[in-house]
Formats: structure tokens, sequence, C-alpha cells
């Protein structure tokens, strides 16, 4: 089966292709193709992780075609079939059959239907092309793939102007760590010639391929790339702008699968990251620094999608910070949990917007949970997963990497306080979310109340799968402390960061008591969380606008403003007077002047344009044919 | 047959130029049709007869007391240019409607008349007929600018034509000024290099300026474009498109095959300051572009920005004569660009048609009435953006690879510069797709606007099936070229 991998990216690009073309013929049949396709994906990835998960699989590079084959350039369009790809085919195609199943319930009736699904479909291709790619180019191509079909479907509903621009918005910040990609792969491949997965592991691990500035320099470069596509900072602006997109897109691509490109990309090229411990802690400074903003401005959002958006941004730093330490394993996991949890949050908020008529302000809604009853249980189940309450997965994946961050170096404590105080702001924010929407009374007027509903079981069902899966995913790693050799992911994903476990410096570990004092610790600060919210917003009424330090929260610390004056507006009066100056006076001047100069050109020129032209030009055809002909003859 | 059909190639257009003079109406469109499917045919049919050397020539003496040659060459390179030339003639005449045009036979005669000129100066293996046909190609496209297109189309083909006019001048005196040098002198390509390679450094550096402001122009470079953008703007879409197509094509395609090996040394002393002067380029022209509000001049200044990066790319070898890996991938991407600005310029003809205007602020709008139009302009916009899987990605990925590994002291510089061009393509590319064919449809001229007609749409199904076929499998276009060793 493993030589068949080309058919997971097959049946979805064969689907896109059959949704988008037959669009108009196909109508609602477009989404039962299009959730087919992945389901023959899920299947096909189902088997080939069957076959990977045997003791002993070494990972296989299956060679489709030759991609760019010149000179020493040597790109081969080829797949690399281990336990992280595997195991990420089952998130995508697994995680996003539920979500084509749902869209079928969501975009009932919308004009756009059969679009919607090419466009879902493609972008299951790209993200396979991007965990697939045996090389850099490939992963890239999905790379770039993820990013076209995200400005696709945020910019879905293009009648409105403001839509479009999220799109854009998002395809250019993504396009900014691109960049970052880019070089990250010229400064690799200028030292080392090749940017196959296999290779590069093989020569950064045997040998001092190169200097560790230099090193450091192509780690960077990735991580550029990494903060674009998952949304850190500095380039994490686009992703709650994002959710403009339908909002089963939010679960799929900003929530459970795109964003965690960068985790990945990181992952599997751990073996450099690894090798430049500079890198490796400007990742765990930023990462920190995303959890912290972007949780403490989910506490004052008012929008159910901006919530979940700005908590996405701050569980991918948890996933950073996880990466920062060194941690290859346990970022991954929590990839893992966080696709189960945060699809299902959105799916849920997008069960609610549904039956509020697209209202999307939580401060209208309230109490719907007697509404509502399955939204609401499985919502439920969502946030007390990521608020980290055992045994639910979140706090298995948040412990893990809280403990790993508290062993860290010399400050690891402090990073596990900062840590820790993110993750009380993510209980507060997401129960404050589940108050405001789910229980007191209903805020949002008498019509409104009336059209109430809860959603058909198309859209209930995988809520329904996707609660299981949050409540249980954590079990995939239970901690070394409950059970000895009882992490299946940790053994599962050993031998493909192995090679730089050897590089991690011997960490000090915790004694079993220690353990459960944190765990308490962690359990008890999420309670608190839970607590203050439950304070707050039970009974939420007040009308009251946010001023002072909650406005700037609101307000999302003015980060957008701060780009907008210090780049978009004075790039483009730059390039707005530069036009007016040397574009026109300059350089067009320069000619104006030689073109008086030469007045006799012009002179000459306005004869020819008064002239029978078509005359001229026939006479000038004959007679260059007559010449050569002559000549030819006279020589011949 | 053999190499003769190097000069039938040549001929046809000529003989199709004349055929249309005379014929009236749709039969002068037809003869256009007719005889750009013949330099297709025939490009195919020269390049399966190249030798095992890659090359094909033909050799014959034309004027012995000049030492001038009726020498024609004809390689990969050249192969994949003609075959460029012809499709972008077919292409664009089928789409454009004939009764949009006024005096069709006048038109589609010089239109040929200028892809015989084109199709010599691929050819040409003379230095004296090279530059006979750079100017035969050049005077239809400058009537036909004078003559079809926008209320200030005179203005901007005078200033076509100083530019170009400049830049041939000096052209000219380069190739008699090595001509003289030479033991016996000659015209014909290996004799001209021997003399133009034994000249002194200081001459050569001389000359090679020359000649590179002469391409510099065509192509073109900052600060020798700003013709382009006026041009474009005022010229009738066919004009703009052989323009943009295929002409600026001349430029680069005699920077391979002439300047590069008859200066040496002086391309050796100027290559660094070339790839500088095309960098500072392509940020120019981007930021320009960025800043557009009429199609036409965003597209133009599109083009400028990536004509610099293979200008660029062309000059960052390490050693001349070495496999040099940016050189492949202009050559790709100088058929690519072909192509996908093709494409542009349609669709942004059919919006300026059918809006009656080019300001991109008047349009938008249109997906759901022309959901045809909409999916064109979406592919060739992201094939001009180089997202992966269009053709432009392998060859830019290259190109941007080989500029990084130039050896030159600005290398990281010059590619981090370049590199901001992905970022400003997306910028300027995206607000287009968005004001041409987004937004709410709630006036009479976004409802009343009417998509693709079939042969519209098969023209477009031929461009995007171009792309996504380079686009997945680049590699084709390699293997076409590896006959060139």
């Amino acid at each position: 089966m493993i030589q068949n991998i080309w058919l997971v990216p097959l049946f979805p690009l064969i689907g896109f292709l059959i949704a988008g073309i037959l669009r108009k013929q196909l109508g609602a049949a477009a989404g039962w193709i299009a959730s087919g396709a992945v389901l023959a994906s899920f299947i096909t990835s189902v088997l080939i992780f069957a076959e990977v998960n045997t003791a002993g699989f070494q990972s296989v590079d299956v060679h489709l075609y030759d991609f760019i084959k010149v000179g020493k350039l040597d790109i081969s369009f080829s797949f690399r079939v281990d336990q992280l790809s595997s195991l990420f085919l089952l998130i995508i195609t697994g995680i996003g059959f539920l979500i084509h199943i749902y869209s079928i319930g969501y975009m009932k009736g919308d004009a756009g239907f059969a679009k919607y699904f090419a466009f879902l479909n493609l972008f299951i291709f790209s993200m396979l092309l991007l965990v697939l790619g045996s090389n850099l180019v490939i992963m890239f191509i999905g790379w770039e793939g993820v990013g076209l079909c995200s400005y696709l479907l945020i910019g879905f509903w293009y009648h409105k102007k403001e839509y479009s621009v999220a799109a854009r918005k998002a395809f250019v910040m993504n396009r900014i760590g691109d960049l970052g990609f880019l070089l990250g792969m010229f400064l690799l491949f200028a030292k080392v010639g090749t940017l196959d997965f296999a290779s590069l592991e093989s020569i950064a691990l045997n040998s001092l391929w190169a200097d560790p500035a230099y090193i450091t320099a192509i780690a960077l470069c990735f991580f550029v790339g990494a903060t674009g596509k998952s949304a850190q900072i500095p380039l994490f602006t686009w992703l709650p702008d994002a959710m403009a997109g339908p909002t089963p897109v939010s679960a799929l691509i900003h929530a459970a699968t795109m964003v965690t490109a960068g985790i990945y990309m990181i992952t599997r090229t751990h073996f450099i990251f690894s090798l430049s411990p500079t890198a490796q802690s400007i990742i765990l400074m930023i990462g920190l620094a995303t959890a912290l903003v972007s949780a403490s401005i989910a506490i004052k959002q008012n929008d159910i999608k901006k919530v979940l958006a700005y908590s996405t941004v701050s569980q991918l730093g948890f996933m950073f910070m996880a990466l920062g330490v060194g941690a290859y394993t346990t970022a991954v996991f929590h990839v893992l949990t966080h696709a189960f949890f945060k699809a299902l949050l959105f799916l849920g908020s997008g069960s609610v917007i549904h039956a509020m008529s697209d209202e999307q302000d939580i401060r209208k809604m309230g109490g719907l949970k007697k509404k509502m009853p399955i939204t609401h249980i499985t919502f439920l189940i969502g946030c007390v997963a990521i608020a980290g309450i055992p045994p639910l997965s979140g706090f298995f994946s948040k412990d893990e990497i809280m403990m790993n961050l508290f062993v860290h170096g010399d400050y690891g404590k402090v990073f596990w306080v900062l840590g820790m105080i993110a993750a009380l702001l993510t209980a507060y924010y997401m129960f404050r979310l589940y108050f405001l929407t789910f229980s007191g009374t209903f805020r949002g007027g008498e019509k409104l109340e009336s059209h109430l509903h809860e959603s058909p079981s198309l859209m209930t069902m995988p809520l329904i799968v996707l609660a299981i899966l949050s409540a249980v995913g954590g079990f995939l790693g239970v901690p070394e402390v409950f059970a000895h050799g009882a992490h299946w992911l940790q053994n599962f994903l050993d031998p493909v960061v192995e090679g730089s476990l050897s590089l991690r410096p011997v960490e000090h570990h915790l004694s079993h008591s220690a353990e459960y004092i944190m765990m308490a610790v962690a359990v008890a600060v999420a309670v608190i969380g839970i607590l203050l919210a439950w304070n707050t917003y039970k009974k939420y009424d007040a009308k009251a606008e946010n001023n002072g330090f909650a406005k700037l929260l609101e307000d999302k610390w003015l980060w957008d403003e701060a780009y907008e004056n210090a780049f978009q507006k004075p790039f483009v009066k730059l390039s707005a007077f530069t036009e007016k100056t040397i574009e026109k006076k300059g350089i067009d001047g320069a000619v104006n002047g030689i073109g008086k100069l030469v007045h006799f050109a012009s002179d000459k020129l306005r004869l020819l344009q008064n002239g029978s032209v078509g005359v001229y030009l026939f006479l000038m055809v004959i007679g260059m044919i007559l010449l050569f002909i002559i000549q030819w003859l006279s020589n011949g | 047959m053999g190499s003769e059909i190097l000069v039938i190639l040549l001929l046809l257009p000529i003989v199709g130029a004349l055929l249309s003079f005379f014929v009236k109406g749709n039969g002068a469109w037809f003869v256009g049709v007719a005889f750009s499917v013949l330099t297709i045919l025939l490009s195919i049919v020269a390049y399966n007869a190249l030798g095992t050397d890659g090359f094909l020539l033909f050799k014959h003496e034309w004027i012995p007391m000049l030492g001038a040659n009726f020498n024609l060459s004809f390689h990969a390179l050249g192969f994949l240019m003609c075959l460029l030339t012809g499709l972008v003639f077919l292409l664009s005449i089928i789409f454009v409607d004939a009764k949009e045009i006024e005096n069709p036979s006048r038109f589609y005669g010089l239109m040929l008349l200028s892809q015989a000129g084109l199709l010599g100066v691929f050819l040409a293996n003379d230095a004296f007929l090279f530059y006979i046909f750079w100017e035969l190609a050049l005077i239809p496209v400058y009537f036909l600018c004078s003559m079809y297109g926008g209320p200030n189309r005179i203005k901007a083909s005078f200033k076509f034509f100083i530019y170009t006019f400049i830049g041939s001048l000096l052209m000219l005196v380069g190739i008699i000024y090595v001509h003289q040098q030479g033991a016996t002198p000659n015209f014909s390509w290996e004799i001209f290099t021997a003399t133009g390679n034994g000249l002194p450094l200081q001459t050569q550096i001389v000359l090679f300026a020359m000649f590179f402001l002469a391409f510099a122009i065509k192509m073109p470079i900052f600060p020798f474009h700003t013709w382009q953008p006026d041009t474009y703007e005022q010229s009738a879409t066919p004009v703009t498109i052989i323009l943009s197509a295929v002409m600026v094509k001349m430029g680069l395609f005699a920077v391979i095959t002439w300047l590069l090996p008859v200066f040496q040394l002086a391309a050796e002393y100027w290559k660094e300051s070339i790839m500088i002067l095309s960098v500072i380029s392509i940020v120019y022209a981007s930021c320009m572009a960025i800043v557009q509000t009429n199609a036409k001049r965003l597209v133009a200044y599109s083009s400028i920005a990536h004509v610099g990066l293979m200008c660029a790319a062309l000059f960052s070898y390490p050693v001349l004569g070495e496999e040099h890996l940016g050189a492949q991938a202009v050559v790709l991407q100088m058929f690519n660009h072909g192509i996908n600005i093709l494409g542009l310029w349609l669709l942004v003809h059919v919006a300026e048609k059918r809006f009656g205007t080019q300001d991109l602020r008047e349009m938008g709008g249109i997906a759901k009435v022309a959901p045809i139009f909409t999916t064109a302009l979406v592919i060739v916009s992201f094939a001009n953006i180089s997202l992966p899987l269009t053709n432009s990605f392998p060859a830019e990925f290259m190109m941007f690879l080989s500029l990084f590994k130039s050896g030159s002291a600005y290398a990281i510089g010059l590619t981090v510069f370049a590199g901001l061009s992905i970022i400003f393509a997306a910028i300027y590319t995206l607000r287009m797709i968005q004001q041409v064919a987004f937004g709410p449809a709630d006036e009479e001229k976004n409802k009343a606007f009417t998509d693709l007609d079939w042969s519209q749409t098969i023209v477009m199904a031929v461009i995007v099936t171009i792309i996504l076929a380079i686009g997945f499998y680049p590699n084709l276009i390699f293997n076409l070229l590896n006959t060139m060793h």
C-alpha cells in the first residue's frame, strides 16, 4: 500500500476537478462527491498507517517523477512515508472528512455550494502535499497551496469587500513568511546541495556541515515561514481576520490543519533546529509571547469566532513553546488534541451561528443550552478539554508542555509560570464564552429567539464524534508517571525525532511527587479560571462599554493599527511620491527633453503618419524581398 | 528536408503579410490565423530536424562585399521562442474579434510582418542580419502603435520611438565597430564573436554598454522603462501583447545569444552592476505597480518587475560557460512570461471592453455573472505571482537560487530584495483580481457583463493548460532544452 501513497492526494484532486468543473450540473451532489473523495483518502491513510505502525518500520520515500532535474539541482516529486507523515494524514483526512460532512448541512442552499466543496478538496490536496513531500520544495508547494485555498475560502463570499480584504491580508502575510521559507531553502542548498529530508538529516546529524551562526540563520528563516503560516508574532494578525470565511473552513483550515503546518515543518526539520540553541530560544520566546498576547485579547472579544481565533493563536503559541525546548513529540501531541477540540469548538460555534441566523455577537446570545442540547454538551466538552481539566485531552498535552518548560534550562520555572498565566487566561476566556453563549437568558430579542433550533444531524454527528475524540484523545499520551511506557505517541514518533534527542542537553528529571504537585497546580489554575468566568458571566447583563486597559485588549493591543501606520501607509505614500517625482518628472522629463532635441526625428515621424503608410510598407517589404532574391540568384 | 526549412519558417509570415494586404475583412483574419499555425508547425518540424549537436544551421553568403551573410541558426532556445511567437500571435488573433479592428487587412498584415521580424531575430546568426530583423520587427509595431489604440497613442508611440531609436542606433554603431576590427570583416556569428572577444577590455566595456542599453530598453530595465507603461496603456491589445509577450524576449534573447558570447571579458566586468540595476528595477517596478489604478499600467509594471528578475538571473553565473542554473530558468521563464502575460492582457482587454474603462476602481462585481472569466483571471493571476504548480514557480525558484549562488558579494542582499517581489506581486495582483472581479454586484454594468464566448474560452483553456502542465511537470521544458549541449 505504501507504494500507492499517491492515491491519498489523488482522490481529493479528482474531487476538486469534478466538483469544480461540473459545479453547475452537480448541485447538492457535489458535497457528497467531495466528502467521498476525502473518505477514500482517509481509508487509504488508515491502511498506510497500519503498515507504518509496526515494529521496526523504516521510513520510505516514494518517487513519482523528476520535478526539476537540471545539472546539480535534482528535485524529485516524491513522498515520504513515516510515522510523522502517516499520523498527519490521519488528522487531515479524518477531521477533514468530518468537516466535509458537517459542511453539507452548514452550506446547504448557498449559491456557491459546489465551488465551496471544490475549494475544500483542493485544500485537502495541498495539505497532503505539504505533509507528504519528501523534500522542502514539495513541502513548499503544499505550503503555498494551502495559502491559496485559505485565500479562496476566506474570500468565499466575495461580494463583501471586507472579506476580500481579509483574504488578501491572509495571503500577503503568509507570503512574507514564505519568503523566509525560500531564503532558508537557498541557504541550505548553497551549503549542502540538497533539499531532501533524508539526505539533510544524515548530513545534519553526522557532520559539522556549517558554523553555528549559519545554521541559526537557516533555522530562523524557516521559523519566519512558520510564524506566517502558524500565525505567531509578528505575523499573526491575519488569522483573526480569516474568520470571514464560512465557519467549517475556520474549523478545518484556521484551527485544525493549515495553521499547524509551521509546527509540522519544524518537526520535520528538527535536526536543523536542534543544532541551534539560539533559534530554539527565540522560538520559545515568540511562542510564549504569542500565547500570552493573544490569550489576553481573547478575554475581551465579543465575536464568538474571534474568541476562538485568538484562542487558536494562543494554543499555537503553546506548541511553539514545546518546539522551542526541543520537545517535538509534545508539540505534535498538542497539535493532535488541539485539532480535536478546536475543530469541535469551531463547528459548535458554527452550529450556534446557524441557529442565530448568522449573528456572531455573544452579547446577544445566552441560554442556548435549552434550545441546542447536543451543541451545548459537545461545546462544553470542548471547553473543558481546552481548559486542561483531566482526563480530557487538553490536560495531557498541555501538562506535557508545562513539564518540558519547567525543566528547561535556567529560566525554566519562569517560563512555566508565564505559561501557567496563559493557561489561566485560556480557561477564563473559554468559559466566559461558554457562559455568555449557553447559560443565563437569551439577549438577542424575540425574533431571533423564535428561530433558535438544534442543527440537523449532518452537523451534530461530527460534533459528537469530535467530542468523543476530545474527551479520550489524551490517552494517546499518558504521562510516564502514571504508567511506564504508556505514552503511545512518544513511542510511535521516537524513530522520527530520535536523531535530535542525542543533541538535547541532558535535563534533570522531576521526581514523581514533584510531577504530581505540578499537575495539581495546573488543574487548580484551570479551575480558578473557570470559577472567575463563572463569577463574572454567570448572569451577564451589563451593557457597559469597555474602557482603559480592557478597551485596549478589545482593540487587540492596536496591533493592526500599528502595522498600518508603520508599514502600509508610509509604503504606499512613498511609492506614490516616487511615481510623481522620479518616474514622471525625473525619467520622463529627461526623455521628453531628449525628444525635443531630436526634433528632426519628430518631424520625420509626423510625415510618416500623414503619408500613405500601407503603400510605404508594402514597398518596403517588396524591396527587401527583391534584395534577398537578387543576392540569392547572383550568389547561387 | 534540411536547414532550408528555416528559410521557409522565416519567409512564410512575409508571404502571409503580403496576402493579408490584398484580402478584405475576415479573410485577413483567417490569413493571420493560418500563418501563425504554420509558424508553430514549422518550428516543431525544425526542432525535430535538429542535429546531434543540438543545432540546425543554414549558411549562405548574402553581400560578400560587406561580409554579411544570410546565416540562420536554430536550437532549443530558438525553438521555444519561435513556438512562443506562433502561439502568442495565434491565440491573440483568435481571441480579439476581427470586428473590433478597423482596416483588418492592414492590421493583420502588419502583425504578420512583425512576426517575421521576430522570427528573424530568433534565427539570425549574422550580426547584420540580426540588426535588420531587429528593426523589421519594430517598424510594423511602431505603425500599429500609432494607428490603433487610445487617444494619446501618438504621444506614447513617439516616446516609444525615441527610446528604441536611441537603443538601436547605439547597437548599430557597436555592430559596425566590431565588424571593422575583424581581420577579414565579417558579420557571421562565429567571426563576430571571435572579433568581439579579441578586443581589449576597455573597448569591450564600452561596446558592451552600448549593446546592453539597446537590450535593456527593450526588456525594459529601470531607468529605461518609461516608454512601456505609456505604450501598453495606449496600444490596441494585440499590439500590446506582441510587445510584452514576445518583443520583450528579444532583449533577453539577444543577451544570451549575442551579448554574453561576444564580450565575455566585459560581461565579467559588468555583471554585478547589471544584477544590482535589475534588482532595483524589480523593487521599483513592483512599488509602481502597487499604486497604479489603471489596469494596463499595473500589468505593465508587473511585467517590468518580472523581466528584471530574469535579467538579474541571466547575469548571476559564477563562471561564464559553465553550467548555469539561472540561464535555464530564464529560458523557461521567457516562455512562461509570454504565456502568462498573454492571458492577463486578453482578460484585461475583455474587462476594458465591457466596462468601457481601464480604471480598476470602476470595475468589479462580476464573479457571479462571469464565472469563466473570473476563474481564468484567478488562475492566470496566480501564475503571475508564481504560485507553486503554476509554470512560473519552478523558474522563479531557480532564478532566486541562482542569484543567491551567484558568488557576488551582495548575493544575499540581492536575493532578499528580489525576493520582496513575491510579496509585492501578491499585493498588487490580488488587488487587481479583487477590483476587476469581486465586490458587490449592484450596478447595471456588473449585471450586464457577459462571460467569455466559446472561442475566448478555448483560448483561455489552452493558456491555463500550458500554465498547469509546466507547473506540474517543469522538467518537460528542461528535457526539451537538453538538446542544447
